[in-house]
């Protein structure tokens, strides 16, 4: 078996160190450098943890949109495991984003949430909207027909994001602060800084996709060496899951010239596997 | 060095905590608690992928032996052949 290749060990080891240091420098930025609000105070910190995670979470969910594009071109399986990815942390940095939130609204309002502010209630909508992707996948058993409704539903819902967006800015929002609008005088160690916090936030997001998608496909060849060893020539059926399938499925091949050797089959052999993880 | 970077920690501006330090810890405190479980989760992972490698390893060194021992037979008896044929 394929161990994972020297570019892609030193890649998540770079990421992980930039990521370490991005996050400290941005905690560091965060509490010493960048001066205190002058309303809020020492509860506007807040939003150098919770604009970051919106930003980066309503990103990855326009990518896994894209992501899903380019799974419905190629039929490569690899795309859909790279958009079920980014999705699925994407979802876990918006409950991030949700919770500091809320945390925020009781420091500053005084309620944990406030049903009239539209910003929230997209957030939300957005939120619930892709909490359903899971059980999506998962309720379809074919793999290449959950693959591809998941693909669909990952562009349709991808698309609604940036209009999301626009619609709330459009909207009179009286009581959310607007961080990156031209009315608010953000100065320029409060926007380093919150620059900088974006980029750690971005950073965090793709190392854990990274490691994420090399676990699963660890798992993948760590399946297909077992099926090898023990003579198995077709693969067992596939017990009901929500996450994509790397192995081959029903001899359904991906398109030829996909990628460097991509086919569904050599994807799941032991020892095939060198693609890098890339987002 | 220790002296040098304790001299600028003691210089920096004091936190405001008393004001909004439980909201503000409460909020990074989300996110490193969000970074903690994925990482133990990762860690759970990596460990059921490491088992699962050694019981591979060890059916695979099992293989090995048994196909050893089958080409050591196989040599023993066409010797044997040989060795008869020539009597």
């Amino acid at each position: 078996m394929n161990s994972p290749s020297r570019p892609q060990v030193l890649g998540l080891r770079t990421l992980s160190v930039a990521t370490v240091l991005a996050m400290a420098l941005s905690l560091a930025l965060d509490f010493f450098y960048a001066p205190l609000e002058a309303e809020q105070g020492f509860l506007q910190k807040i939003f150098y943890v919770h604009v970051p995670l919106a930003i980066v979470a309503l990103c990855g969910f326009v990518l896994g949109g894209l992501l899903a594009i380019q799974h419905l071109r190629t039929r490569d399986p690899r795309w859909d495991m790279r958009s079920y990815v980014v999705i699925h942390m994407s979802l876990i940095f918006a409950v991030g984003t949700l919770i500091t939130g809320s945390i925020w609204a009781k420091g500053s309002w005084g309620h944990w949430w406030v049903w009239s502010e539209p910003t929230l209630v997209s957030f939300l909508i957005i939120f619930l909207l892709y909490a359903t992707y899971q059980p999506l996948r998962f309720a379809i058993e074919d793999p290449v027909r959950q693959s591809r409704y998941a693909s669909v539903f990952a562009i349709t819902a991808g698309a609604f994001v940036p209009l999301n967006y626009v619609a709330v800015n459009e909207a009179t929002a009286y009581v959310h602060p607007r961080v990156f609008s031209s009315a608010s005088n953000l100065p320029g160690s409060m926007a380093l800084t919150l620059l900088v916090a974006v980029v750690a936030i971005a950073l965090l997001f793709a190392t854990l996709c990274s490691y994420e998608l090399t676990a699963k496909r660890t798992r993948a060849q760590v399946r297909a060496l077992r099926r090898r060893l023990e003579g198995e020539t077709r693969a067992p059926r596939a017990q009901r899951s929500a996450v994509p399938s790397l192995a081959p499925v029903g001899g359904v091949p991906a398109r030829a010239g996909a990628g460097a050797g991509a086919t569904a089959a050599n994807v799941a052999g032991a020892t095939n596997v060198a693609g890098r993880p890339a987002l | 060095m220790t002296l040098a970077l304790a001299t600028s920690v003691a210089e920096l501006p004091a936190l405001p905590l008393h004001t909004a330090g439980k909201y503000v810890a409460g909020a990074y405190i989300v996110l490193f608690v969000l970074v903690l479980v994925y990482v133990a989760i990762m860690a759970l992972r990596l460990t059921r992928i490491q088992g699962e490698l050694g019981r591979l390893l060890a059916l695979s060194e099992k293989d090995e032996d048994a196909s050893t021992r089958r080409e050591l037979a196989v040599e023993r008896d066409e010797h044997g052949e040989r060795e008869s044929a020539r009597a």
